[in-house]
């Protein structure tokens, strides 16, 4: 347990002109955990995602994959170095097929250049085909593969999650973050997805770090949960040293939710 | 002393640029579009007030109120026509219907009149004062006063009555507003009233300064008047007075200095930097889109 | 598979209408009228395909095409008649360096979005044509005399590279690329794409073809002049892709060859014409705001048809594969 976590987090904050959405953030995670992230409505869980992946630069702290420094990368550039993500609101390429939305996160991972496929150069058929046919395998495991040439758009809810689930896995990240995956579906459809979640975690070897508010989801799967309000961290450790923690209790008062939800 | 001249007469041509701008701000502020048409309706608050004045012998006064309140209409019609089934739109759906009916109506107008250039008649007679050395026009005076008096009744109209706050309300947050009962199309329609009448005056402006009036003349001061709003702050009212003024005195000491031929270029170069480096303009703040 | 078929189909198609053309040209049946609106049909399909990268495929919406052909037209026409090079050489420089102003104009406005980067792509257009307005090089106000030197062979040759070299692009990893940031620009960034990079690509490809065009265009014409290349020239390109189908490469394709014929007709009626352009646009985006086509292309018709025997395909893929 002493090797160096997957990911240090060390005093990160961002401010939006004047509001401090998140400070002092501090976290580390370790090659195969799987984390959760929760705390009430706008506490600033989204913002750590977006901070993670480059979207936002930190006003200040530093965040590190495998000891490299991410601050200041694209998130292009993030991605490329093993962190993916899904978002809250899902954002599929719409009008793309369920195929191509898988062949795009692949296209880092393809070498042929610009020029060979506009010359229509071997190069260019064998990474395409390539491409092709890593991203049916991969549809495959998500059971996606029946509907390889239906537009994203036109999948049902449950589907468009598991499609951006795939998507973010396809990219190749050795972290992959999920915002809310289980937001809007039901408990049919939760429970296959945490039963998607502990199949891929075991079988692509991934730490996952997920954002939740179905505290059953959460305390049932996560291994350490981290307690973000107001932007801070307020609480860290096992579902169950969280479940009694005073002050997510207080966090979540009126919200009731630790209670209901866990007990229930 | 030359310079103070120069100075001058950009103000003048600033406080039509700024006239237009407020209209371009408001609309944008309260529907985030980008009204190619406004260019038009000024163009057709200088031909109200040419037919006004050469017509039918009215004088400045009553020709830049008819021409305002002519204008007003036909914004709010072109909001009810064209702009309405836009609302939930993508921006740039609208933008290019902004661009149609902006050409729609210049070749409506040179289909119905004709291309002909007209001479502004001489309504208003033009003494030069001698100020400590420097030659004033009293046209430019007067156009700078009234232009002046008609953002102070906008600044009043915004800040004080109802219809002021409301459109600040749906300017903020359109559904909310709604919520709170604020009817939305009303508001939305005074805003293109008061913009459109404001470039109605800037329409009669120009004629009366400049002299010479035609259906195209619409489209260089409209995207200009654009740039100052960019320039501004788009959004706020007291950005586009503002880069309304800054843009007519950078442009007349473009030309000052020898090189009109660049005039045109200058607005856009100003453009190009505001949005590269300021895209909220001189009195924005910068805000980050949430993912 | 389909699309490989798909290639030698057009292959086919292209010589055919080709050869019939340049047949009735050369026995003399097509007089000139016909034979330059062909030309005309052809430049204005260039244009509309190199804007339907920028904006149909990436997402990012220009308004100031007509600068980069601008930039293809004056030099081009400074090689041919200051120079006096030949043409074949013209059309490539004219694309080069439109290529290079998209790229200058390109890497500092792709940054912006929406209407604020079609607003820069309008202003720097208009820049453009101002510096041609005061190089006296090239006859500033008055414009430049340029030789009619544009045949139908030439304008052809042109439309085949343009095509096909934007279809390939499409159809291959960076195209879907450019297709992401059209769908969703923050999942393509999340996904590991150089957002910047392939919009800057996108831009410079259209521009070099905007170029292109814009030496067949100034060979076309007796002379050239800054006005031809405001804004009306950059709308007249944006209503083909706009009237097409944002995304469709055969409907902005369609759109051209049918606008092209009826300017042709409305030559005289400059008025009408505008009248006409400017109430379809307004109509189509506020009751088709996707265009025509939508993302449809026209083979997609054929397509159920096609798909259902699928066993002739593969024979065809290994047959361009190997040779
Ligand atoms: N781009 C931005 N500009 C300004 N404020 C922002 C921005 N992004 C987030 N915020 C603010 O930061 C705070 C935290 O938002 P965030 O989306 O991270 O919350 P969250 O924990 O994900 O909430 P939820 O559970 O509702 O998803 C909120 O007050 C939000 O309004
Ligand atoms: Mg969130």
């Amino acid at each position: 347990m002493q090797q160096s976590p997957l990911l240090k987090v060390h005093n990160v904050g961002i401010n939006f002109g004047g509001l401090k959405a998140v400070s002092d953030f501090n976290m580390e995670i370790h090659q195969g955990e799987l984390i959760g992230l929760i705390g009430p409505n706008g506490a600033g869980k989204t913002t750590c995602f977006n901070l993670l992946t480059g979207v936002y630069i930190p006003t200040e702290g530093d965040i590190l994959l495998e000891g490299i420094r991410l601050n200041g990368l694209a998130p292009y550039q993030v991605t490329q170095r093993g962190i993916s993500r899904t978002f809250q609101n899902i954002r599929l390429f719409n009008e793309l097929s369920v195929l191509d939305n898988v062949k795009v996160a692949y296209h880092s991972l393809a070498k042929h250049s610009i020029l060979s496929s506009i010359f229509r150069l071997p190069t260019h058929f064998s990474g395409e085909k390539e491409m092709e046919e890593k991203s049916i395998e991969f549809l495959k495991i998500f059971q996606l593969d029946t509907f390889l040439y239906e537009k994203a758009k036109n999948l049902p809810y449950g589907m468009q999650r598991r499609l951006e689930i795939a998507r973010a896995l396809a990219a190749g990240p050795k972290l992959l973050l999920l915002d809310e995956p289980a937001a809007g579906m039901n408990p049919q459809e939760t429970q296959e997805l945490m039963e998607l979640i502990a199949f891929i975690r075991e079988k692509f070897n991934l730490t996952i770090l997920l954002i939740e508010h179905d505290m059953k989801l959460v305390m049932g799967i996560c291994e350490r949960i981290y307690v973000l309000d107001h932007g801070q961290l307020i609480a860290k450790g096992s579902p169950n040293e969280i479940r009694n923690h005073p002050k997510v209790i207080e966090a979540y008062l009126g919200e009731e939710v630790v209670e209901s939800h866990v007990e229930g | 002393m030359e310079w103070i001249q120069q100075l001058i007469n950009g103000i003048s041509l600033g406080s039509i640029y700024a006239l237009i701008a407020l209209g371009y701000t408001m609309v944008y502020g309260i529907i985030k579009l980008i009204n190619f048409a406004h260019g038009e309706v000024f163009m057709i608050g200088a031909f109200v007030g040419f037919y006004a004045i050469a017509g039918w012998g009215l004088g400045f006064f009553p020709a830049l109120i008819l021409s305002m309140a002519t204008c007003a209409i036909f914004g709010v019609l072109i909001e009810r026509i064209a702009y309405r089934r836009l609302r939930n739109a993508t921006r740039i759906a609208a933008l290019i219907t902004a661009i149609g009916v902006s050409l729609l109506i210049q070749y409506t107008v040179i289909y119905a009149r004709g291309a002909q250039v007209e001479v502004y008649p001489n309504v208003l007679a033009n003494k030069k004062f001698d100020i400590f050395g420097v030659q004033v026009s009293s046209q430019s005076l007067l156009i700078l006063t009234v232009s002046i008096i008609l953002m102070i009744i906008l600044q009043f109209i915004v800040h004080k009555t109802k219809i002021g706050k409301a459109m600040r309300a749906v300017s903020h947050d359109m559904e909310a507003a709604r919520l709170m009962g604020i009817n939305v199309n009303t508001t939305i329609s005074a805003t293109f009233a008061i913009g459109s009448s404001l470039a109605g005056a800037a329409g009669v402006f120009f004629g009366v300064y400049y002299t010479k009036i035609e259906p195209l003349m619409g489209v260089i001061p409209g995207v200009k008047a654009f740039v100052a709003a960019v320039l501004g702050g788009i959004g706020i009212i007291p950005g586009a007075m503002v880069g309304g003024m800054l843009l007519g005195i950078v442009e007349t000491i473009v030309s000052a200095i020898g090189l009109s031929l660049w005039r045109d270029a200058a607005a856009f170069i100003i453009l190009i930097l505001i949005l590269l480096f300021r895209p909220s303009g001189i009195f924005g703040k910068n805000t980050r889109e949430k993912v | 598979m389909k699309k490989v078929r798909g290639f030698w189909f057009f292959l086919i198609l292209s010589v055919f209408v080709y050869g019939i053309v340049q047949f009735l040209i050369s026995a003399g049946m097509l007089d000139i009228y016909y034979s330059n609106t062909l030309i005309f049909i052809g430049i204005n399909i260039i244009l509309a395909v190199s804007l339907h990268l920028v904006i149909g495929i990436t997402g990012q919406f220009s308004i100031g095409h007509a600068g980069f052909l601008a930039v293809g037209a004056y030099i081009s026409a400074i090689i041919t008649m200051k120079l006096q090079l030949p043409l074949s050489l013209a059309l490539v420089a004219g694309g080069i360096v439109a290529a290079l102003a998209g790229l200058i104009v390109g890497i500092p406005t792709l940054r912006l979005k929406g209407d604020y980067l079609a607003i820069a792509t309008l202003g720097f257009a208009e820049i453009i044509r101002i510096i041609f307005l005061n190089i006296d090089y090239v006859g500033g106000a008055a414009g430049m005399q340029v030789t009619h030197l544009t045949t139908w062979t030439y304008t052809f040759v042109c439309l085949f590279i343009t095509i096909t070299v934007i279809t390939n692009f499409t159809n291959s990893r960076h195209g879907r690329a450019c297709v992401s940031i059209r769908e969703n620009e923050i999942a393509a960034d999340a996904m590991g794409i150089n957002t910047t990079y392939y919009k800057v690509i996108a831009f410079t490809l259209g521009s070099f073809f905007a170029g292109i065009a814009g030496g067949l265009y100034a060979h076309n014409f007796y002379i050239i002049q800054p006005s031809n290349f405001g804004f009306l020239k950059s709308f007249d390109i944006l209503i083909f892709v706009v009237l097409g189908g944002l995304g469709s490469l055969s409907g902005s394709v369609i759109s051209a060859i049918f606008l092209t014929i009826v300017s042709t007709f409305l030559q005289n009626y400059p008025e009408t014409r505008m009248i006409i352009y400017s109430l379809v646009l307004v109509i189509v985006m506020l009751y088709r705001p996707q265009g025509l086509m939508g993302t449809r292309e026209i083979t997609d018709f054929f397509g159920k048809w096609k798909g259902s025997k699928g066993g002739n395909s593969d024979a065809a893929k290994s047959f361009t594969e190997s040779s």
